[in-house]
């Protein structure tokens, strides 16, 4: 039977396939019970599992994640929802100073299976602080697993992962493209693997490397640059913590030139990570400096400012002429 | 004892024995048997000890900071023993009572404060959570694992402390509030030593006692002289018969007094009065308790002295175990972020190992 789902789709149908085969999963968070999400993720869960698996909380975040804290020492596996990330900071200490360290600081006594969504970046023409992309801020911290898809296939197959992943996971959700289209997949429970890139399309000239919302418009500018007969390898990095660096990696050396595309800020970003380890292991092999499209470093803009913020296709295929042409 | 009597909002404070050991509720005094009424004094000795202990080795320069008990022996003691072997302890940082009470080894105690993450590795069957230095953060961890007890429909209860401090915090607010919504089985102790570091308990509030912003969670409060062991142990156990009958969450406040420093970095002399400190010293838990048992011919001066000599010799012998000897294996730093250590981790610990080997 065919089963043809968008992002928000497969993430629903990951938790509902994986919450049958693993009876300690439970979900809560604000609004994911009744309505199922302010975006719809969780939704026929409750129904499916009843309110002692799916459940509402008052509205707090740090005691969300603070209280699966809790859970996952007492062998559950929580998966609590952030509606969006720009809402995650009152859980910050928890996140990082026990969600992050209760491993290490317990020498391997105490893990946690905590998986912590959260629809992240601009471009829904929404309020204020409902267009972050917050995925630097955690990446940095020992002990957490940042993931964000772009695919309705990697979304459930990542998210299954992370479920499966005996560490905590963030699970960032490309709210711009959850229902931006639609793939087959299998209706079965599968993973794709935490910690590895993936290589869309290979390419001879050029590597760029992006992730959740921005794969689609790195895809639209390649689909620019046909006639001008660049070849373009690009990678998804689906995993943002810990980063695949063998893939990249190898990917710079085969092209010799390297252009990250993120829509979070680019001082201290993620790019300028990835750009390090090309330094670091692929520095001979360069042809033109790796280089940076980013949001800019300013407040992400209301809603009459964002086409300026995220990078368009147009100046992510000016960029990759520029990094080619050098 | 009936929680019902000792409203907070009036201000009601629970004691069963007064500053100088005399029965004053005669109807709560514990049944205990003689072995149990020397097991906790014994229990008291032991802590102060190792308080004393320590303190001793941090002036000589042989322990790091440390964070002392002394005043506050009852509130942790008392409260502690009224658990069961598979009830939950979440503690934040000064609750050397109550950790030896629920089977935490001294070693691991010593190990903690000395500076190895060890420390906090608990002995199989020992359910008490590492150390929290993020104040009041531990409270939502002690509502998750009794949120978690009544889905899998586990009987255990969980007992976590904050301090006085902590109850400013919004993580203590939010913990309360989500162990009142999901009736969490959990008992909150707030040990009010009157002081966050420098900062006094009349800086962090203005409510008259801190029992009663149960009230508002719609949960029970009850405020506990802290320095009446009896009394902590009467309160905390009433709790916990209420956690385990699905009857939810209490906070009760210990009223107590840190007769110490915060932490070895304080100077209490700088914030308080000695007349204060004197008023307290009255108040120790230990003068009720031991003229509680001397009273009741449990105890002699020549009981108490042999005890202090065995306690004394087993705490030295025990920090002397890990003296000099319990510096980090370099791997242990690297290899407990994940299941499984990342490449990122393994090329750094190779390449530091590489570098103490005098490789390139």
């Amino acid at each position: 039977m065919a089963n043809t789902l968008n992002i928000i789709q497969a993430i629903n149908q990951g938790l509902m396939v994986e919450m049958k085969n693993d009876s300690t999963i439970v979900v809560y968070g604000e609004d994911v019970g009744i309505e199922g999400g302010v975006f719809r993720a969780t939704v026929d869960l409750q129904k499916e599992f009843g309110k002692e698996r799916v459940f509402d909380t008052p509205l707090a975040e740090s005691a969300i994640v603070g209280t699966a804290v809790g859970m996952a020492i007492n062998g559950l596996k929580p998966v609590v929802e952030m509606q969006f990330s720009g809402f995650s900071y009152p859980a910050f200490n928890q996140i990082i100073t026990h969600v992050a360290r209760m491993r290490n600081r317990s020498r391997g006594q105490h893990h946690l299976p905590i998986v912590i969504r959260a629809p992240y970046g601009g471009g829904i023409r929404a309020l204020e602080h409902h267009s972050e992309s917050t995925e630097a801020l955690y990446s940095q911290i020992p002990g957490l697993k940042v993931v964000i898809p772009s695919t309705p296939y990697d979304a459930k197959g990542l998210l299954i992962a992370a479920l499966r992943d005996p560490d905590p996971v963030l699970f960032w959700e490309p709210k711009r493209i959850y229902r931006a289209f639609k793939q087959e997949i299998p209706e079965e429970a599968y993973e794709i693997p935490i910690g590895k890139a993936k290589v869309i399309k290979e390419g001879k000239d050029i590597t760029v490397v992006t992730w959740g919302a921005m794969v689609p418009d790195v895809q639209k500018a390649i689909t620019m640059l046909e006639k001008d007969n660049i070849s373009i390898e690009l990678i998804d990095l689906r995993t943002i913590a810990p980063i695949d660096r063998e893939t990249i990696v190898e990917s710079v050396k085969k092209t010799g030139r390297f252009l990250v595309v993120h829509e979070a800020p680019k001082t201290l970003g993620v790019g300028a990570e990835l750009i390090s380890i090309i330094n670091e292991k692929a520095f001979l092999s360069l042809e033109a400096p790796p280089t940076r499209l980013t949001g800019f470093d300013t407040t992400f803009p209301l809603p009459r400012g964002e086409k300026h913020y995220i990078p368009s296709p147009e100046r992510i295929a000016k960029t990759i002429l520029d990094v080619v042409r050098y | 004892m009936d929680f019902k009597k000792y409203n907070p909002l009036e201000n009601k404070i629970y004691q069963v024995l007064n500053e100088n050991g005399e029965v004053v509720n005669k109807e709560d005094v514990p049944n205990f048997e003689k072995d149990q009424l020397l097991y906790l004094y014994r229990m008291m000795l032991y802590t102060r000890i190792i308080d004393d202990k320590a303190l001793s080795y941090q002036r000589q320069g042989r322990m790091l900071t440390y964070a002392p008990n002394t005043g506050q022996e009852a509130a942790q003691i008392g409260s502690a023993y009224a658990m069961d072997k598979e009830d939950w302890l979440v503690p934040a940082f000064r609750e050397l009572g109550a950790w030896l009470t629920r089977g935490v080894p001294l070693k691991n105690v010593y190990l903690y404060w000395y500076g190895n993450e060890w420390g906090s590795h608990m002995p199989e069957g020992v359910k008490v959570l590492p150390v929290s230095v993020p104040i009041a953060s531990q409270l939502q961890h002690a509502t998750g694992i009794g949120m978690a007890n009544n889905i899998k429909g586990e009987e255990s209860v969980v007992v976590t402390y904050v301090g006085d401090g902590g109850t400013s915090h919004g993580d203590f607010h939010e913990a309360l509030n989500f162990a009142a919504v999901f009736n969490s089985p959990v008992v909150f102790i707030i040990q009010n030593n009157q002081y966050a570091i420098s900062t006094s308990r009349k800086i962090q509030t203005v409510s008259d006692n801190l029992a009663q912003k149960a009230v508002a969670y719609g949960m029970p409060g009850i405020l506990v002289d802290g320095n009446d062991i009896f009394a902590m142990y009467n309160a905390t156990k009433e709790a916990i018969n209420r956690a385990r009958s699905g009857q939810g969450p209490t906070l009760i406040e210990a009223y107590t007094y840190r007769l110490g420093a915060h932490t070895t970095s304080d100077d209490p002399t700088k914030y308080r009065d000695n007349t204060e400190v004197e008023e307290w010293k009255k108040k120790d838990p230990f003068i009720r308790f031991k003229n509680y048992l001397v009273e009741n011919e449990m105890i002699d001066e020549d009981w108490e002295e042999k005890t202090k000599a065995e306690l004394e010799k087993e705490v030295m012998t025990t920090f002397e175990s890990i003296e000099n000897n319990s510096d980090t294996e370099i791997l242990d730093m690297f290899k407990y972020h994940y299941e499984e250590i990342t490449p990122q981790l393994k090329e750094q610990y190779d390449d530091y190992i590489s570098f103490l080997e005098g490789g390139k």
